[in-house]
């Protein structure tokens, strides 16, 4: 019995003599850029033998927190940190450090039946704050217009209040659903819907084009209008550290922005990041 | 031939094999009043600190209030906004409408089922319906909710022509079919612990079986009938991942069973994950917890004190 019990302790040194061995990277946050962050890993781990880097999501805020209680080294954001967030960073002694690592576009989703085709800043303003409830106001046939969007606890959620709605509330008859992909499985289901997410994601949806306002013409999300700027609805998405990165974690970021990192970005169907912001986020 | 000795070696091992399994009946009693005292801790500072009042005191989570001025008075559920919005009505409205709809839904089909497999089914169907009733338990919500968003929402959209895809209606549905093994379970058991001695009494009278079972077994099972329904409602105000996926979750203050609705559970799950510790909105969220602890507590308890009351009447009659 004693024998089977210290065989057991060393064979569990061991083996975590060897976890410990290689450096290890975790990787936590927006759900949003989850998979890009796990392609990334893969590929940084199949040139790089001897790391090993975990990624997982659970949306920004969920990363942003494990930044803060020391529980990740890398967090992974669709939005910056508030200013309660980085008040509680700093309590804790921790010192966020941001990179930028791809742009997003965020896309207006609508149904396939549905004859709209552009829609103004204005008046997705109108139609999310619930001051447009019907479709005849944009130029569609007489039906309530049916809103979807994310839950309250998603970076994509608080950018979109942030530059499309001017930070003023969501209508109550906003119905909220977990995830992009339940989003766009909506608005393909009712002709009626609208939404907004990613743009990697528009399967069985279309694309509303945006017009910044009535003097702009409209423009559709793509990769090269979301990264030329002239695309209305764009944010950064981020990597945040603690201090700035150094060793591994420096090599592995430099890489992410590197053209390789950036065209693995682009296969994705994320943004990459335009090439003068990419060197401008380079860790020296 | 060895001979059984059920003496115990000793009676120090004795002592310590009963205090042993009496510690593993506390823990479960402790891992409750601990799990309710930390719930209820983080809810606290609802009530003792003025910063977090300023937001969210009682009297904001319960009344109408004036947001901005020049304004009515509202009930609104907003926590992620530049004026917090906390009230709990719109989300007290859903939590019961679903939990309703579940009912009217799961009460007549399950009582049904149980009626029927206890007084008229056949040995061999009696053993196929329960099994396959009490399978559907075995379903996680998750995939309840995942059909619910997928398929039944838009088989109930195309019928009945409704505005909203996801509804109460549909949550409730989805939440009917996770109470259904509930009720069932809890109402059969009452039919069938029904005496045989009074079964056999009202045959001996000159009753047929459908007299007997209704207007004797079905009266006298009737508490444990409502104990069934009482703790499938206990499930259907505490379920979570069903409403999350089916209900549409918008915050709305509507009696239509067609309009979207936001749960209480449904809003803890969705926004805990995320929201800033020690923040007001992070108070709430387990202020609402205690609330849904309190009301399951409250239900379960007086559904086991009806059943504990209906045996205690069984076996009074059969001594």
């Amino acid at each position: 019995m004693k024998r089977i019990i210290i065989t057991m302790l060393l064979l569990l040194l061991a083996v975590g003599g060897w976890i410990a061995s290689g450096s290890s990277i975790t990787i936590k946050g927006s759900d949003t850029l989850v998979r890009l962050g796990q392609r990334w890993a893969e590929e940084y781990m199949k040139k790089n033998k001897g790391v090993v880097i975990q990624v997982s999501g659970g949306g920004s805020g969920t990363g942003i927190a494990a930044l803060i209680n020391g529980t990740t080294d890398i967090c992974e954001a669709s939005r910056d940190m508030k200013k309660k967030e980085y008040e509680l960073a700093e309590e804790k002694g921790i010192k966020p450090y941001r990179v930028s690592v791809a742009l997003d576009g965020i896309a207006v989703y609508l149904n396939k039946e549905n004859p709209v085709t552009e829609l103004s800043l204005a008046q997705l303003k109108g139609v999310y704050t619930g001051s447009i409830t019907n479709w005849k106001e944009v130029g569609a046939p007489d039906h309530r217009i049916i809103l979807y969007g994310r839950e309250n606890n998603s970076g994509t959620y608080a950018f979109f209040k942030e530059h499309v709605l001017d930070k003023e509330d969501y209508a109550d008859a906003t119905q909220t659903l977990p995830g992009t992909a339940a989003v766009v499985n909506a608005v393909s289901k009712d002709k009626h819907g609208i939404g907004y997410g990613g743009i990697a994601w528009a399967k069985g949806v279309k694309y509303a084009a945006v017009k910044k306002d009535d003097t702009t013409s409209a423009v559709e999300p793509n990769i090269q209008t979301v990264s030329s700027g002239s695309y209305p609805i764009s944010r950064e998405l981020y990597w945040f550290f603690n201090g700035v990165p150094k060793g591994e974690m420096k090599v592995l970021v430099n890489w992410v922005l590197s053209v390789e990192g950036q065209k693995l970005a682009e296969k994705m169907g994320y943004i990459p990041l335009p090439k003068e912001l990419a060197e401008a986020n380079v860790v020296e | 031939m060895e001979c059984y000795n059920f003496k115990p070696k000793s009676k120090f091992r004795e002592f310590v094999g009963e205090k042993l399994i009496a510690v593993t009946a506390f823990t479960a009693l402790v891992a409750i009043l601990l799990i309710f005292v930390f719930i209820f801790k983080e809810a606290t500072p609802i009530f003792t600190s003025p910063e977090v009042q300023e937001e969210a005191s009682l009297n904001k989570l319960t009344f109408k209030q004036v947001y901005r001025e020049g304004r009515a008075a509202k009930w609104k559920w907003q926590p992620e906004s530049e004026v917090p919005k906390f009230s709990l009505l719109p989300l007290f409205i859903g939590t019961l409408k679903a939990a309703l709809v579940a009912m009217l839904f799961a009460v007549p089909l399950g009582v049904g089922a149980a009626i029927y497999a206890s007084e008229f089914a056949s040995k061999r169907m009696r053993e196929l319906i329960k099994p396959v009733v009490e399978l559907l338990a075995g379903i996680p919500s998750v995939v309840l909710g995942f059909f619910a968003l997928l398929v039944l929402a838009t088989a109930l959209q195309q019928t009945l022509g409704l505005t909203f895809r996801l509804n109460a209606l549909n949550a409730g549905i989805a939440l009917g079919i996770a109470v259904i093994p509930i009720i069932f379970t809890v109402a059969e058991d009452a039919m069938t612990s029904v005496p045989h001695s009074l079964r056999d009494a009202a045959l001996a009278v000159g009753a047929n079986p459908w007299q007997v079972s209704f207007t004797m077994v079905l009266p006298a099972a009737l508490p444990g009938i409502a104990a069934g329904m009482v703790l499938g409602f206990g499930r259907a105000i505490g379920e979570t991942m069903i409403v999350l996926m089916a209900s549409g979750n918008a915050a709305v203050i509507s009696t239509s069973l067609t309009d979207s609705m936001r749960t209480f559970s449904a809003t803890i799950a969705a926004e805990l994950a995320e929201v800033v510790f020690g923040s007001p909105h992070y108070n709430v969220l387990f202020f609402i917890g205690t609330l849904l602890f309190i009301f399951t507590f409250l239900i379960n308890l007086a559904g086991d004190l009806v059943l504990a009351k209906l045996k205690e009447r069984f076996q009074g009659k059969m001594g």
